[in-house]
């Protein structure tokens, strides 16, 4: 173990772990609001709306998401000439949350899809009836219904983004994945104690994650 | 490149099995006449090698085969062993499992661009070093980048967790590093035009320059800031071994089958076969 007692493997470590939670949040943020409009799509009225989110979430949810973020790099970055940023460390942290976003929103959009399944059909015409819009119906009935029967299944999407987020590493983002090959690479004797620190480091972030979504799940359910 | 990846996962996997199964293995090293188990192993025709299968001109897979310098020299030890190179068997090893490989006995031998080291020499024994590369640079042929000083502000590519991408970061901060999973990426990547320089061993940047379809398009820049003396890693038991697989260089050299190895391989970028000073075959335990 004392490969962590060196400050600069430790500061490593924990830089890497930070990078993860960076990674999550901006990409479950902007999973989250892709994902709503998605949804949105896919449910609307409009063809052309229904089949660019079906379209989306097919390429999407069936494509590795490695290759998806090596698009990221050699397709936007390199060949269409998208950058983020002159620092190499910062464009490719956006070009990562971006294949991240892109991925995730799949995930989101066909879990709140499913929660809106859940709303009684009833609702919807009912609403229809009163003379609501489509995107009034969506905003005021449905959605605030659906998003509260979705909340377990967009916990482990989290669980799973965060995960996934050591995938940014082929693109040379400094996170959990790259250090871990770092230390094995500089401490070849300790390789099972570094790979336990960083997989038990992962269990514990993402226990309390998902105890507290259950929670909130119990707590927000619709009572019907 | 699909294969490259399978080939990673199996090794990977590999490797989680053999950490599972060390402890339970029953090991004889060095039989009781004081002669390697290697020779045993090489008469029989069960010689393990570990290699990589990503290096250009040092250790290239493709398709079941591999190919590269350090697969000659590989030869040149199962023949010097008194065995059959063409019953050799080769295993992909990366940077990270090599150490674990020996161990678990998953390979008997290692040649595959493995820099000795103090903390290596406490988990593995190494004979040799064969050849002695250095850290450099391959830039474009056009490009102004004269060494490693030049490279302030510019973009330099080498994979994630190695020992080049450690020394970039630490002796020239001031370049803006760029990390892969693999060099081919990396040379992609200076191929179309989104970093500017790719850093690793000499040796094998000069794989990559020699790869027909980027013939004409790269140089190695020629000024090494490092000195990576490779070795033939084998078990930490096995001193006899270590000389024998000495001695075998040491005749590979007097009998021009070093050279004969390098031109067929990494002389075909134009680079003469370097001497090996066989004197400085010093690393084995006495």
């Amino acid at each position: 173990m004392d490969v962590f007692s060196d400050p600069a493997n430790l500061q490593l470590y924990i830089d890497s772990f930070l990078m993860i939670l960076k990674l999550t949040g901006a990409s479950s943020l902007l999973a989250l609001v892709l994902g709503l409009l998605l949804a949105a799509c896919r449910v609307s009225p409009v063809p052309v709306l229904r089949a660019v989110g079906a379209g989306w979430v097919h390429l999407f949810r069936n494509t590795p998401l490695t290759l998806i973020i090596l698009f990221c790099f050699f397709g936007l970055y390199s060949a269409v000439g998208v950058e983020f940023s002159d620092d190499i460390h910062v464009n490719n942290y956006w070009l990562a949350v971006t294949g991240l976003s892109a991925y995730t929103a799949a995930f989101v959009c066909e879990a709140i899809r499913s929660g809106i399944n859940t709303v009684p059909l009833g609702q919807a015409e009912a609403a229809r009836a009163l003379g609501l819009t489509f995107a009034q119906n969506l905003r005021l009935i449905i959605l605030p219904q659906a998003m509260r029967s979705v909340v377990a299944p967009l916990g482990s999407i989290v669980i799973a983004l965060t995960k996934n987020a050591t995938i940014a590493g082929v693109i040379g983002v400094a996170e959990a994945s790259n250090a871990m090959k770092t230390l094995i690479e500089a401490r070849g004797d300790q390789t099972i104690a570094i790979f336990a620190v960083f997989a038990l480091t992962f269990v514990a972030l993402l226990v309390p994650v998902g105890y507290g979504f259950s929670a909130l799940a119990n707590r927000l359910a619709v009572r019907r | 490149m699909r294969m490259k990846r399978l080939a990673a996962v199996a090794a990977v996997a590999v490797l989680a099995l053999g950490v599972a199964a060390c402890g339970s293995e029953s090991e004889t090293p060095g039989t009781p006449s004081g002669e390697s188990p290697l020779v045993g192993k090489a008469t029989a025709g069960t010689l393990k090698f570990g290699v990589k299968a990503d290096q250009p001109g040092l250790g290239l897979q493709t398709g079941s085969t591999y190919e590269g310098f350090d697969v000659e020299i590989a030869k040149i030890i199962a023949k010097g062993l008194g065995g059959d190179p063409a019953k050799n068997t080769y295993v992909t090893t990366v940077s990270a499992n090599r150490e674990p490989f020996i161990q678990s006995g998953q390979v008997d031998i290692v040649v595959a661009t493995y820099t000795i080291n103090d903390d290596r020499k406490k988990k593995v024994n190494f004979a040799g070093p064969y050849y002695t590369a250095g850290q450099d640079l391959l830039v474009k042929t056009d490009s102004t980048i004269a060494g490693p000083e030049g490279l302030e502000g510019k973009k330099v590519c080498s994979v994630a967790g190695s020992t080049p991408a450690k020394r970039i970061k630490e002796q020239f901060p001031k370049a803006q590093l760029q990390e892969f999973d693999a060099y081919s990426k990396c040379v992609e990547a200076l191929n179309n035009g989104t970093v500017d320089a790719v850093t690793t061993d000499d040796i094998i940047l000069a794989g990559y320059a020699a790869q027909s379809q980027f013939a004409g398009k790269f140089k190695v820049v020629g000024k090494p800031f490092s000195s990576e003396p490779y070795g033939i890693g084998l078990k930490l038991e096995d001193k006899a071994g270590c000389n024998k697989i000495n001695d075998i260089l040491k005749a590979a050299v007097a009998d021009g089958s070093y050279k004969a190895a390098w031109d067929a391989t990494l002389g075909k970028s134009g680079t003469p076969a370097p001497t090996l000073d066989v004197s400085k075959l010093s690393n084995c335990p006495a």
